[in-house]
This record gives structure tokens, sequence and C-alpha cells, in this order.
């Protein structure tokens, strides 16, 4: 029961929606034998049953939240203070989202109105929160990029040469370092090797990863759809 | 300098974050903590009133409707979304240890729904049109009829990288050979591609920081 209800449940929502593909649709009037209705409103009507399936992940992911943090805090565990700071602003946004505070009366309106609490909040914490901690990474790539130079492995060496050729062809610097480069020779400066990488070696490595994400997904979904993989959702 | 509160929370917090590159600091960790209690409480209200709500709750109750918008029409009752309703609820059963493999349900049903959505979409998209963009004619001419002989062998070069990357995916352990050889060649021609790859995401970075500073020069002090 505890394995064979999910394998049965993965295996059939995948191969009725992979038959959709090939089915007929509906005329303009919706109509059609009973089978082309059914396959097109599982079609249309999945992904939306998929979406409400993610916010009750992103539910539970708050309500596993809460738990973790309120443990920390009730148990005056180290560094509780922030899984305080953690707690208040989670239920803070939770409220001001769930209740639509400063927008128009009662739950009218979007949330994302201007002048509606959680805007702001999205203006003054969250957005400047993401962009910065996004843009700390600049330097950890940096960082990361001098880690692999130092492997000292002719791969390694290729990837960087490639990086450098790009960043520097896109950029200013790239231009002024191929002023000395006669006309002759052009083909030579940083940004025409920058635009040469993206449009054909790039061009190609990206199409054989494509192709082998296609692949793996393809030898992937039949394995899980026969029943030989494991859908594991959690729990003993 | 702007007179703006929200301005000067934003920039309080961006300097926060920043603080790490000093060292691990408390405003750091308060702004990191502040960022996962409040990105949570975010997503939970975006998906509730974006997909919760009219996708479900106004389609089990279509008064419910009323309450967002008095004016607008009243849709149709669809029982049927009781379905992955259902399954929600057995998803939040992984929080009771002793009830939490019922969470396998709605789990199976999301990777079953992404393997047949996805299965068509993969085979379509990045297998057959990332062939069928490769194989292209072998000799290039210009508009005057004369073999452009550059375009002709970048577009060899394009064909062989492909195939090569292909070969070292399929063999991965490589070996000795023609097999072994291919293979090696499409390890180079891998990495040129993540290092491409490499340069745009330090780009995409890097003008999100210039974007931060030009916030705090320029939105915050004035400077700029």
């Amino acid at each position: 029961m505890k394995r064979l209800v999910p394998r049965v449940i993965t295996s059939f929502v995948g191969i009725l929606l992979i038959l959709t593909a090939f089915g007929a649709r509906p005329g303009p009037d919706g109509g059609g034998v009973w089978p082309v209705r059914a396959f097109d409103y599982v079609d249309r009507n999945f992904s939306v049953w998929f979406n409400i399936l993610a916010v009750f992940a992103f539910i539970l992911g708050g309500a596993s939240l809460l738990k973790s943090h309120v443990a920390k805090v009730a148990h005056r565990r180290p560094d509780w203070p922030y899984s305080a700071v953690t707690l208040v602003s989670f239920v803070g946004v939770l409220a001001i989202g769930m209740l639509k505070l400063g927008g128009p009366p009662g739950l009218q309106g979007e949330v994302t109105d201007p002048g509606a609490w959680f805007q702001i909040v999205f203006d003054a914490i969250y957005d400047p929160l993401l962009a910065t901690l996004y843009a700390l990474l600049a330097f950890f790539i940096t960082s990361a990029a001098y880690r692999a130079f130092r492997l000292r492995s002719p791969q390694a060496a290729i990837l960087l040469a490639s990086a450098f050729i790009v960043l520097l062809g896109r950029t200013p610097l790239g231009t002024w370092l191929s002023d000395p480069v006669p006309p002759s020779l052009g083909f030579l400066r940083l940004d025409a090797l920058s635009v040469w990488i993206m449009s054909v070696p790039n061009l190609a490595g990206q199409r054989a990863v494509l192709i082998g994400i296609a692949v793996g997904v393809t030898a992937l979904t039949l394995r899980i759809l026969a029943g030989r993989g494991e859908v594991d959702g959690g729990g003993a | 300098m702007s007179s703006s509160l929200e301005v000067w929370i934003a920039a309080a917090l961006s300097l926060m974050v920043l603080s790490f590159l000093w060292r691990d600091n408390p405003a750091y960790k308060f702004a990191e903590h502040l960022f996962v209690g409040v990105s949570a409480g975010y997503w939970m209200v975006m998906g509730f009133w974006s997909t919760l709500w009219p996708n479900a709750v106004v389609k089990l109750v279509p008064s419910a409707a009323r309450l967002t918008e008095p004016a607008g029409p009243v849709p149709a009752r669809e029982p049927l979304v009781l379905v992955p309703l259902v399954l929600g609820i057995l998803m939040l059963l992984r929080l009771w240890p002793r009830l939490s493999w019922l969470a396998r349900w709605p789990t199976a049903f999301a990777v079953g729904t992404t393997l047949g959505y996805n299965l068509v979409r993969y085979v379509r998209s990045d297998f057959l049109a990332q062939i069928h963009a490769t194989v292209a004619p072998g000799l290039l001419v210009t508009s005057g009829g004369a073999v452009n002989w550059v375009a002709t062998c970048n577009q060899w070069l394009i064909v062989a990288g492909t195939a090569s990357g292909v070969v070292y995916f399929t063999y991965t352990r490589g070996g000795a050979g023609l097999r072994g050889g291919v293979a090696r060649g499409g390890l180079v021609v891998l990495m040129v591609a993540f290092g491409a790859s490499f340069a745009y995401a330090v780009m995409a970075r890097v003008a999100v920081l210039v974007g931060r500073l030009q916030f705090l020069l320029g939105d915050w002090l004035g400077l700029v």
C-alpha cells in the first residue's frame, strides 16, 4: 500500500498526460466524443492541479519553518533571537498578505496594488535583500573561478580561457585591449572571438547538453512510468 | 539623500547583506533570517491569492468570488477540484510522523504530472528540434552564389561539436581509440560552453551588484 499506490498514481497520471499529447482536440464549440473531452480536460487541468499542490508545498514549507524555529526559540537554543526574527517576519508578512492590509477595502484588489502593505514589504525588504544576496554571488563566483584556475588541469584552463574571452569581449576593456590588433587580423579581436565562441563552440556544447538532458529525461521517465523508479514523498 | 523610509530600510538591509564581505556578523545574520521569514511568507501569500483562491476556493465555492470581485462574474462550480485539495491536505500530513507516508500520494501525482508534461516537450524541443537545427546544408553559399567557407567551416564545427558532446555524455568514461578521442573532443567543446555560461553568470551578478551600488549611491545618498 505504502509503495504500490504512489507508483500506480505516478504511472497512471504520467501515461494519461503523454496520451493527451497524441489525442484529438475538441471542436471550437467544445464538443466531441467523451474520450476527446476527457483528454482535453486532463490536459488543461492537471497543470492547474499541479500548481495547487505546489501552493500546498509552500504551506508545508511554512509550517515546517514555524515548527523548527518555534522549537529553537522555546528551548532558547544558540542564536534563538535570529529565529525570532524569522518567525516575526514570516507571521507578519503572512498576516499582511492574507488580510490584504493597506489596499482597497476588504479582500478586494490585488496584494501587489500600489499602496498595499504587502507591496511595500516587497519593495522595501524582499526585493533589496534578494538583489543584494544575488549580487553577493559576484564575489563568490570570482573566488570560485580562482580556485578552478588553481586546479591547473587542461579542462579548467579551457573553461577559464573561454570565460575570460567572453567576459572581456563584452566589455569596453576588451575593445581597448584589442585596439593594437591590425584590421587584417580582426578575427583575433576579443569582441570577435567572443562572438565566435558564443555562436559556434558554445552553441554546439549547449545543443549537446540539451540533447543529453532530453535522452536522460526520456530514459528516467520511462523507468519511473514502468514502476521501476522510487517516488519518495517522505514518511516511513 | 533620500527622505523615504522605504529607501532607508532597503539601504540598511542592503548594507547588512554586503557586510558579509567583511565576515559573518550579527547584522548579516539578522538580514539573512529576515529574508527567510519574509520570502516564505511572500511566496505563501502569492501562491494563495494567485493560484489557490481562483483555481480551488472559487471553483469549489463560487460565491467566494464576490469577496475579491463584488462586480465580477460568478464562475460555475467544479467539484473535481476537490481532488487536488485532498491531495494537498495529504501532503500536509508529512508533519505527522504516523501518517507521513500518505504524503507520497500527492508527490506521486506531482511526479507523474511533471513526467507526463515534460516527456513530450523534451523530446520535441530539446531532442528533435536541436537535431533538426544542427543538421543543415553542408555547403553554405552567399547571396551571390559563391561558397561561404567561413560559415561552412563554422557549420561543420557545430555539427562535430554537438556530436562529440553527445558522445562524451553517452560514454563518460571515454576509453581508447576513436570513441575515446571523440569523447575527449566533446569534453573540450563542453568546457568552452561552460566557460561561456560562467562568463554570463558573472556578468549577470556583476550587473545586479552595479544596480545595488547605483541604488545606494543614487537613490539613497543622491551622489550619482
